[in-house]
């Protein structure tokens, strides 16, 4: 097991499912404990996986996963599929209302296995 | 030397806007705000929105996190009740003392309430807090009918909230018109019409007697002219009255009608006390709007720095949506100043049908604009706001400002003749001299000016001025307007599809690792699977093409605001067999669909969850219909009339023409959505001359149009070529869509592209139909190509079990989103609005 795998307590509520499931270069969304975890892959990146939250705090509806993700000024971001802003998949910042932020979960790939934690990290 | 204490008293939108800015000055104080109301500072200008299914919550301007932060003390919910001058503290509700170096008044204002018997009524209520709104909410369950007292810009602001409580609703206004204030009498009466068209009856010249108790309704209300009128509730909105009480018990000075006088650095009578906002009486006069009272918070916090400012009043033309009409006024609208003794010009245009109204005011000698009136169409507004301010010269003939642009009299404005001291952005006061200088100091782009100057981050407003404002600048400094697509791709679209094209580039990674950087972006990667698309019309969700696609495209169908989607099967020139429009009601009766007829002649089916998409697909497959791509920036449909088959004055058989184009083109991907359509005859029932190509038959063949299209600009099509034969018409159209494809921009239609080109449509009958560019043949080759490799994206999707997964809501559970709530409204499902959800989840 990788450092990354232990750093999560054991009751932490988790998701974990098949690599052949994530879609590259997009998202895929999954459900823990009735949260909507929004997952995109990025191969070529360094992590590869990331997670947020799903919900869209400004088109208002559960729709993040279907963005595309991309980068701003260096930034890996998602853009709304609604409304187009983009939030920051390292920490869920929204870049265009700096009030607005997703909260990210920790996420990790080992072989062919993708675990989603709850757990989020905290980027404030 | 200690920190200097400053308490604001108050905080409405001005209190917060003082608070905010003072924070953030470099000098340090210790600055504490009282508020009376529960809650930190909100929108209240946006107030009825929450009616229409806002959240309160998104009102809020600021937090009590917020202010702790920037290291403000806040209190809420204890109102400020005494001010000992001579001890400089104020002392509140709870009996808490706060010491002051100056105090900010910045109480606001209260609703008026006429003194008519009975108006304390449990159900008369005002309409200007959010607990008010709690209020109308309670009181509008128990009835059916509404009436707002007061016909002005508050008022019918109010009336709209009633409205979307659904209930019956009525203006009640004493004066004779509405918006007295604002409007003259002419366009008072159009903007009256358009309310009444709302089913908003309006009662003008009507002084309230008494308010009694009602017979069918809760209340009744008696007028002076011997009429009554039964009504649930009333909201009085009759005008406000400065909060000036806290200021009077102390001695300040005080206006005969209300209101505390301030000088024109913002202070009052007390050299240590400051009041802004509609609190505040300057010159007599008492600022009901927002940005005044943002200038006077500006001018008194210039008070305590080295440069101080003064308020010199401020200009109070205002343009707004009332009731979704637009209505604009700008200084003198009644055209009462004398100019020398005479009276002012005034220039009118009324139409009725289309319900618009236009009114300028123009100095005796025509030179200066004075006032304008406008109902029904703002779209003038902007000029006319910066010649009045600006005190700009008129054109020779001032009416043409007004009347609807044509090429002949055509006044486009430019940005280039501004003085610099114009305001461009009202609501952060940024001039035209800001923007320059920020230009000056390095930005290139309108959105650096935007981040450097702040303008257009308030209502978004002068979004236009501004770029066009920043566009000529950068133009008269010789600067090169980047047409690069974003900041992955240092080309335009036509550059790109020409690399793309040459090097033969299949894939997205190509395409970035040969001519761009960094991972792309919503911007060039839809663009560049346009163009792979456009090229090699492969299938669009190919592993390597899916990430591409823009959200619709991504899931073959159109997503609504709630993330639902909506999906239109191909119904090629409108028509349909009874056994097809059997299924699509089979199906949308099936998985509770809503159906709606689309402009395009087919049937838009809404409300599809993501993973019963392939489902619904694969029963409409079954039957025998295709993709329609209303998803895609691609031919949508082909419109047709009936032709001569049935109709008596056709003269070709325009349904087998639309019939043939539209599967002739279907699913071919272009810079921008392509619309089409054919007419039978002259008549031309088909609206062909509004489409980006349009065919309308004659007695000898067809005549071919180009380059229209409804929607926000409209423009009609241009006659390109005339009495065609089949086999020409479609060879010309072949060479126009795939000229298009190659040399447009992004998100191009046919109507800007043309006017881009330089030569327009002369050069673009060259090109198609003289053949100048020796182009011909390689275009018709590139579209049979296209032609050639078309296949319905829902089949092909369906019958591939690893594309279905991507229509999973979640890869880990058969659950679906709960946040997706349908309510039933009119026999169909619709999206539940934010309060009908809370209602149906916590019931």
């Amino acid at each position: 097991m990788t450092n990354a795998a232990l750093s999560h307590s054991p009751f932490d509520p988790i998701a974990i499912f098949d690599r052949s499931d994530l879609q590259e270069n997009a998202g895929v969304c999954v459900l823990i404990n009735d949260v909507q975890v929004a997952v995109f892959y990025l191969p070529k990146e360094s992590p590869s996986i990331f997670a947020l939250h799903n919900w869209d705090p400004l088109g208002k509806a559960n729709v993040l996963y279907r963005g595309i993700v991309g980068d701003l000024n260096g930034e890996r971001v998602v853009a709304s599929p609604l409304y187009k802003q983009h939030f920051s998949l390292d920490t869920g910042r929204c870049l265009e209302e700096e009030s607005v932020c997703v909260p990210v979960y920790e996420a990790f790939i080992e072989g062919e296995t993708v675990t989603i934690t709850l757990q989020s990290r905290c980027h404030k | 030397m200690n920190t200097k204490k400053i308490v604001v008293v108050g905080n409405g939108m001005v209190g917060h806007y003082y608070v905010e800015k003072m924070a953030a000055l470099e000098q340090a104080f210790e600055i504490t705000v009282i508020g009376a109301e529960p809650r930190p500072a909100y929108d209240r200008v946006h107030l009825s929105e929450v009616f229409s299914g806002k959240d309160p919550e998104d009102l809020a301007l600021t937090t009590r996190e917020h202010y702790k932060q920037i290291g403000v003390q806040a209190h809420f919910g204890d109102a400020v009740v005494s001010i000992d001058r001579e001890n400089k503290e104020v002392i509140t509700e709870l009996g808490r003392h706060f010491a002051y170096d100056k105090l900010i008044l910045a109480t606001g204002s209260y609703p008026f309430v006429p003194p008519v018997p009975g108006s304390d009524a449990k159900a008369c209520l005002t309409y200007r807090t959010i607990d008010d709104l709690g209020a109308i909410r309670a009181q509008a369950r128990l009835g059916k009918v509404g009436v707002v007292v007061g016909g002005g810009l508050l008022g019918l602001e109010c009336a709209n909230a009633l409205k979307n409580l659904g209930l019956e609703t009525h203006v009640v206004e004493f004066a004779p018109g509405l918006m007295g204030v604002q409007l003259d009498e002419g366009g008072s009466g159009m903007l009256r019409s358009m309310i009444e068209e709302l089913n908003v009856q309006v009662h003008t010249s009507k002084a309230t007697q008494k308010i009694v108790a009602g017979k069918e309704h809760t209340l009744r209300m008696e007028f002076a002219d011997g009429g009554a009128l039964e009504t649930d509730l009333i909201v009085f909105s009759a005008g406000i009255r400065p909060n000036d009480q806290l200021a009077k018990q102390a001695g300040l000075e005080i206006g005969e009608r209300g209101g505390i006088i301030i000088d024109y650095h913002c202070r009052t009578s007390d050299s240590n006390i400051f009041a802004i906002g509609e609190c505040a009486l300057f010159g007599g006069k008492i600022f009901g709007l927002v940005a005044p009272g943002y200038r006077m918070a500006d001018a008194a916090l210039s008070q305590l720095s080295d440069s101080p400012q003064s308020f010199q009043g401020a200009d109070m033309s205002t343009k707004l949506k009332l009731l979704g009409i637009d209505v604009g006024s700008i200084g003198d609208s009644h055209g009462k100043t004398l100019v020398d003794d005479k009276v002012p010009a005034s220039f009118l245009y009324s139409n009725d049908r289309e319900r618009v109204y236009k009114k300028i005011v123009v100095s005796p000698d025509g030179k200066k604009l004075l006032g304008a009136v406008l109902v029904g169409d703002c779209s003038d507004y902007d000029n006319l706001l910066q010649l009045y301010l600006n005190d700009m010269d008129l054109p020779e003939n001032p009416e043409h400002i007004i009347l609807p642009a044509d090429d002949a009299n055509s006044t486009a404005f430019s940005a280039m003749q501004l003085p610099s001291t114009a305001t461009i952005c009202s609501c952060l006061n940024v001039t035209k001299g800001d923007i320059v200088a920020a230009i000056d100091a390095g930005c290139t782009t309108v959105a650096e000016v935007k981040s450097s100057t702040k303008a257009s981050t308030g209502c978004g407003g002068c979004a236009a001025l501004l770029k066009s404002t920043v566009d000529t600048e950068l133009a008269a400094r010789g600067v090169e307007i980047n047409n690069h697509l974003c900041e992955h791709f240092a080309y335009s679209r036509q550059d790109l599809f020409h690399m793309i094209k040459v090097g033969r580039l299949e894939h997205f990674d190509e395409v970035l690792n040969k001519h761009g950087s960094g991972l792309g972006c919503e911007v060039c990667k839809p663009t560049v699977g346009s163009i792979l698309a456009s090229l090699w019309n492969d299938y669009i969700l190919k592993p390597q093409h899916l990430p591409l696609q823009d959200t619709n495209d991504n899931f073959l169908a159109n997503m609504q605001k709630d993330g639902t989607y909506s999906i239109v099967p191909r119904i090629p020139g409108g028509e349909i067999s009874a056994d097809k429009l059997i299924v699509i009601g089979e199906v949308a009766k099936k998985y509770s669909l809503y159906t709606k007829i689309t402009g395009g002649q087919r049937i838009d089916l809404f409300g599809a969850r993501v993973n019963q998409l392939p489902e619904i697909w694969s029963e409409l497959v079954e039957a025998g219909f295709e993709t329609g791509h209303a998803y895609g920036k691609a031919l949508r449909t082909v419109k047709s009339c009936v032709g001569n088959s049935w109709c008596r004055y056709g003269v070709q058989d325009s349904v087998s023409m639309a019939i043939y184009i539209e599967n002739r083109y279907k699913g071919i991907r272009s810079p921008h959505k392509i619309k089409s359509a054919v007419s039978g005859c002259t008549r031309e029932c088909a609206e062909a001359q509004s489409k980006d190509f349009g065919v309308i038959a004659t007695e000898n063949g067809w005549n071919l149009y180009v380059c229209g299209n409804g929607g926000m600009k409209p423009r009609h099509a241009d006659l390109f070529a005339t009495d065609l034969d089949d086999a020409t018409l479609i060879k010309y159209i072949d060479r126009f869509l795939m000229f298009y494809i190659r040399t447009a921009d992004r998100l191009q239609r046919t109507s800007v592209w043309m006017n881009n080109l330089e030569g327009g449509l002369d050069y673009l009958r060259e090109v198609v139909i003289d053949d100048k560019l020796g182009l011909a043949e390689e275009l018709e080759a590139q579209m049979a190509l296209l032609l050639d490799k078309y296949q319905c994206e829902w089949k092909t999707t369906i019958e591939d079990p690893e594309r279905l997964k991507r229509f999973r809501q979640f890869v880990n559970s058969d659950k679906d989103d709960s946040h997706i709530v349908f309510v039933q409204e009119r026999d169909q499902p619709r999206p539940a609005k934010e309060q009908e959800r809370d209602a149906l989840t916590t019931a």
